[in-house]
């Protein structure tokens, strides 16, 4: 089972903006790439300019990515009420 | 600006109890959840132990929407291509009150949630609380979007990421090997199938942790819970052994090769998976927790770090649960006295100190320096896998003596400079 079809399991609602803000400076900089293994939704992904990008709307609201990234570059708050994953079991 | 008696944050299970708690005080308390219901940002694992929370909030479990009474215990050595089994079974687990409860956490909170309601106490969903409001130092409320609301006490039950205890300055910053990542399916089977593959009577519940090669020499393990009518399949990481992993490899992977292994291939077929979730959990420590009180504020459950890793126990939600109700018997006391300055609320951590909570992550101090040694997760369970397996095979020569040709090995396997001193390290468990 690929990793997108899981997430299309679970229940989403998604806001305009992303609550998952990157510094591209920083991204930049970094060699170890952190966030792209440790995201168990597989959000993270280098776009063709080699910028790093992250796909918050399949978010599964963890937090890991704030974690394991020492450099700072992520800025993560909780997705609005409302908004995000419905986990329906939990 | 509107003021309340209490303003809690989060409504899980610390959260939940804390209210529940309060709800015969006669103050007036909000719950504010953003979800949107109580329950529906949650995950575990995982299984609730009931004792250790019976004294605390005795009566309400009985309508609990709990899955199954777990009767069946197993740990089992994961090794690259072979597997070792331990399995305990007692009739003490079959005997009520049950000692533990396999659970989900949507069904559960927003069960508890109701139960909290029909007491009296405005739990509020879809709220997202931004920041505190502050005067002289002390908190005094809450904002939420545009909105502002006032009260004696804030209790920040926001969960593992406690931005609330950020932003009143109690948390240090956030640092990898505190942490770990949980993330897990949940696989839909009838009733039957689990009792029947899991050698289990009705309503009864299995739990089986996991250690190694599944997590590729990464802090970590597998754990399986039986639900009424699914099971719980996922993986824990430690996020700094993670990190320092090389080459790197994409966890969310680790999951499907964990689910292939025929030891979970068989107990899971014909299951249709119908969630994927994932969590933190924290693995700091007692020596790591943020400061859990300050003025007008207290801080409980995932938020004020109270999680242990025991190796082949888990907790969390008890602590969660235990550690609201202290928070609201502090707060009865500082109203009586009508002072909710740090030095009044200060009460909530003597408690915390006396109970289980923090007994228990005293006596498992030293789990955390131990969990950061690669060996328990590749060599030892390996180690045990392969031993178990040559005693058992059959060839075509003739079979040696067990003690001799095995333990013989062993020995040299295990008599080294490294292993006594994990022998050390370990004896402080």
């Amino acid at each position: 089972m690929k990793i997108t079809e899981k997430l299309a399991l679970d229940a989403f609602k998604t806001d305009r903006e992303s609550h998952i803000k990157l510094d591209q400076r920083i991204c930049h900089t970094c060699k170890e790439r952190f966030c792209i293994y440790a995201c168990p939704a597989n959000l993270y992904s280098l776009n063709e300019k080699g910028e790093m990008m992250v796909e918050f709307a399949g978010c599964l609201e963890c937090g890991t990515c704030l974690i394991a990234c020492i450099y700072g570059s992520v800025k993560w708050n909780y997705p609005r009420g409302e908004y995000g994953v419905q986990y329906r079991y939990g | 600006m509107e003021k309340v008696d209490v303003i809690i944050v989060g409504g899980g299970l610390a959260g939940l109890s804390c209210a529940y708690e309060l709800s015969d005080s006669g103050m007036t308390v909000l719950v504010l959840e953003r979800g949107d219901f109580s329950g529906s940002k949650n995950v575990t694992g995982g299984r609730l132990y009931l004792r250790p929370i019976l004294n605390y909030l005795p009566e309400i479990w009985k309508g609990a929407p709990f899955e199954r009474h777990v009767t069946k215990e197993r740990i089992t050595f994961m090794g690259r291509d072979n597997s070792t089994t331990f399995e305990l079974y007692s009739d003490r687990f079959n005997e009520e009150p049950y000692p533990s409860f396999t659970l989900l956490r949507a069904k559960f909170d927003r069960w508890f949630s109701d139960l909290v309601s029909e007491k009296g106490v405005f739990v509020i969903p879809q709220k997202r609380v931004d920041d505190l409001i502050r005067e002289d130092g002390k908190v005094i409320g809450v904002r939420s979007g545009e909105e502002e609301i006032g009260a004696d006490c804030v209790v920040a039950a926001d969960g593992i990421l406690s931005f609330l205890a950020e932003k009143a300055g109690l948390r240090p910053p956030f640092q990898p090997k505190h942490f770990a990542v949980g993330f897990k399916e949940v696989i839909q089977l009838d009733s039957e199938t689990i009792e029947d593959r899991f050698g289990l009577g009705e309503g009864e519940g299995a739990a089986q942790l996991f250690i190694g090669s599944i997590t590729k020499g990464r802090m970590g393990g597998g754990f399986l819970y039986t639900n009424r009518e699914s099971l719980s399949l996922g993986l824990v990481i430690g996020i700094e052994s993670l990190n320092s992993m090389e080459p790197r490899e994409e966890i969310y992977k680790w999951l499907d090769e964990f689910k292939e292994r025929p030891e979970i291939k068989n107990l899971v077929r014909g299951g249709e998976t119908v969630e994927y979730s994932a969590h933190l959990l924290t693995e700091g420590g007692i020596h790591h927790m943020p400061k859990v009180f300050t003025d007008g504020m207290l801080v409980v459950g995932d938020a004020a770090g109270l999680g242990l890793n025991m190796l082949v126990t888990v907790r969390g939600m008890e602590y969660a649960i235990v550690s609201g109700v202290l928070a609201g018997r502090t707060i009865k006391k500082a109203k009586e006295m009508n002072d909710f300055s740090a030095s009044s609320l200060s009460e909530y951590e003597r408690l915390l100190k006396e109970s289980f909570i923090l007994q228990e992550m005293k006596n498992f101090q030293y789990v955390p320096s131990l969990l950061g040694n690669q060996r328990l997760f590749s060599k030892y369970p390996q180690l045990i896998c392969d031993l178990f397996e040559r005693v058992m095979w059959v060839d075509e020569e003739p079979k040696g003596r067990i003690y001799q040709t095995k333990i013989g090995e062993l020995k040299r396997q295990l008599f080294s400079w490294e292993t006594f001193k994990d022998w050390l390290q370990f004896r402080k468990i």
